[in-house]
């Protein structure tokens, strides 16, 4: 059995070998063989399907060049440093890196318990009829310019906060850090709120996914020793636990990036506080702020560096998320077949 | 004893059936403010004048975004220019080998590429079309949509092609059409309906993108289709004037966002009708 497996596995090497001895394939054999159509063609495509290979490292490159003035000057202190001030040329990124990863951080906090009740809903309570109609919406969610929630943001979200919800907060849960300050409006807190809708859809949608790709055996199983539809719905839960994970660092992955909406409600102010009602900045808030303005070469790079650490950042995510995503979806389309 | 039990597990069961219900609606509410607001504003806010004048110049009140229209859709279609061909060529390649170790890493590329912030790609824009022309131009804004375009199309078209039945393809074959013949005249036509949904899901969304023109086609105030120089976004424009201390300026911004919300939402709904039923043949 094994010996078997083993030649399989060779023979597989093999035909993965093929293609990477020369990568467009116009070996001699196949210039005979292969019709002269296909063999345009399929390098044609191959070129194409290269291009996009090519563009994600062309990207990583041109930044890191273009960044490498501010990291040589600044170094780790880069990352470290809180001063930011382009009068005397000197960038720390520290509040930036402070407002992205706590923005994020608590957009996903209110968003995960919601976003799992909506898939829950969608993939084990919902009849078929009313499944798409809610999927629809919950999607239409995503495709909703950013720009729009930034406007909404503004003229309704932000004097709603103001006068209403944080003067509430302050008076009856002031003594807690997170809580203090004047209620501006303009602040962390309506960054969290905008974003943690913005995310919603693609936490749900996925988790949804890997719900249902959990094979119903699973289901007839539990059902079959008695259990209730919650006690079965936490068999599934803890059968797409990995995927529900990569949902959430696909949704982390949108927040860290999102520009528009949240450059809108949080105020632009770099200070690092606790409080929620304090106007801040994130990453992607700071460059569509300040990149227009950037005069000295040095604060363009430094800007650009701020661009390569959310690109690193987006993509480490985004890579551990679709691995495991696939991963779990490859595992259970396997088990049904 | 065990009949309490029992009810107790009763009773968690409909808990939870009544949190994830109001989780739902919870989650409606936002989208339905949002829409409300938008329709509400942007109703009030639209009249002929938005779409045919040009921008008047501060302190006056009326005029339109004649001008960040047609930049808008020039700026989609240089998006598409770059995008729509390497998205479906790209594509047919995935599904033409679906096993292969190269196509593995492009797929896993696209999928990342498709996680990386529009700002980001401003920014690479920027570097790559802005520094050399030394200006910013309609053709950077349409470089960085363009690179945000391809991760969809590139998977919608390979799952498209990948829905078309295999019977599809060994006819053609069996015919003796050479392959590359079989895949232009017969899988993609059977998988155009989806293919070009999926373009106009991706236009839908470039569409909508600020943060990649914000220093890239920049935005103009006057009239200009001159690929070289800045040009007027609808997206720009309400990102500005939502800012500004002008009522006048406020409501053009939510007669913009009305006409951009239209149109996505319009584009998505089509989007989903064609597919299901592709996915149901």
């Amino acid at each position: 059995m094994p010996d078997i497996q083993k030649s399989e596995q060779n023979r597989n090497e093999q035909q993965d070998k093929k293609p990477a001895a020369s990568f467009f394939n116009f070996s001699i054999k196949n210039i005979f063989n292969k019709n002269p159509g296909d063999l345009i063609f399929e390098n044609i495509t191959r070129f194409f399907a290269f291009v996009v290979f090519v563009l994600v490292f062309l990207m990583a490159y041109e930044m890191i060049k273009a960044s490498m003035p501010s990291i040589k000057q600044f170094g780790l202190k880069f990352i470290t440093g809180t001063e930011w001030d382009p009068v005397t040329d000197i960038y720390g990124a520290l509040p930036y890196i402070y407002g992205t990863i706590v923005s994020s951080f608590l957009a996903l906090l209110v968003s995960i318990p919601l976003s799992l009740s909506v898939a829950i809903f969608l993939s084990e309570f919902a009849p078929k009829w009313l499944e798409r109609p809610v999927s629809l919406l919950v999607e239409m969610l995503a495709a909703i310019p950013s720009i729009v929630y930034g406007l909404f943001g503004i003229f309704v979200m932000v004097p709603f906060l103001r006068t209403t919800v944080e003067p509430f907060l302050s008076k009856k849960l002031g003594f807690l850090p997170f809580f203090k300050g004047a209620p501006y409006g303009f602040g962390m807190l309506a960054a969290v709120i905008i974003l943690s809708v913005m995310i919603l859809p693609i936490i749900t949608s996925i988790s949804r996914d890997v719900m249902k790709s959990i094979p119903d055996s699973q289901r007839e199983a539990s059902y079959a020793l008695g259990a209730t539809k919650w006690e079965t719905i936490k068999v599934v839960l803890s059968g797409s636990k990995s995927g529900i994970l990569g949902a959430i660092l696909l949704g982390f992955g949108r927040a860290v990036g999102e520009t528009m909406a949240v450059t809108m409600v949080i105020g632009n102010r770099s200070d690092i506080s606790l409080s929620l009602f304090n106007p801040s900045n994130t990453m992607a808030s700071v460059i569509a702020n300040e990149f227009t303005e950037a005069i000295s070469n040095l604060y363009i790079s430094s800007l650009i560096e701020i661009a390569l650490i959310l690109f690193i950042l987006t993509v480490i995510l985004n890579a551990i998320a679709r691995l495991i995503v696939w991963g779990v979806t490859k595992k259970y389309s396997g088990a049904l077949n | 004893m065990n009949n309490f039990y029992f009810k107790w597990r009763k009773l968690k069961n409909t808990l939870v059936f009544s949190l994830s219900i109001f989780g739902v609606i919870l989650v409606l509410v936002p989208l339905f403010f949002i829409l409300y607001y938008t329709l509400k504003q942007g109703i009030g806010a639209i009249n002929w004048d938005f779409f045919t004048q040009m921008p008047k110049p501060v302190g006056e009140t009326g005029g339109g975004m004649a001008n960040a229209i047609v930049g808008t859709g020039i700026l989609i279609g240089l998006g598409s220019l770059m995008g729509i061909p390497i998205g479906i060529f790209a594509g047919i390649y995935l599904a033409d080998k679906p096993k292969g170790a190269f196509a593995f890493v492009v797929r896993f590329l696209t999928d990342v590429m498709n996680g990386i912030p529009s700002i980001v790609v401003g920014v690479v824009a920027y570097i790559l079309i802005v520094i050399p022309m030394k200006r910013f131009s309609a053709l950077a804004g349409g470089f960085a949509l363009g690179i945000l375009m391809i991760p969809l199309i590139t998977r919608t078209t390979e799952e498209m092609i990948r829905l078309v039945p295999n019977s599809f393809r060994e006819a053609g074959l069996g015919l003796g059409i050479p392959r590359w013949k079989t895949t232009l005249s017969i899988i993609l036509p059977a998988a155009f309906k989806g293919i070009f949904t999926g373009i106009l899901l991706s236009v839908a969304r470039a569409a909508g993108e600020t943060a990649p023109l914000l220093f890239t086609a920049l935005g103009n105030r006057f009239w200009s289709v001159q690929l070289d120089q800045p040009i007027a976004s609808m997206t720009v424009f309400i990102y500005d004037y939502a800012k500004a201390p002008f009522n006048d300026w406020n409501q053009q911004a939510w007669a913009a966002s009305f006409v951009l919300i239209v149109l996505v939402l319009i584009l998505n709904i089509i989007f989903r009708v064609v597919t299901r039923k592709s996915y149901t043949a």
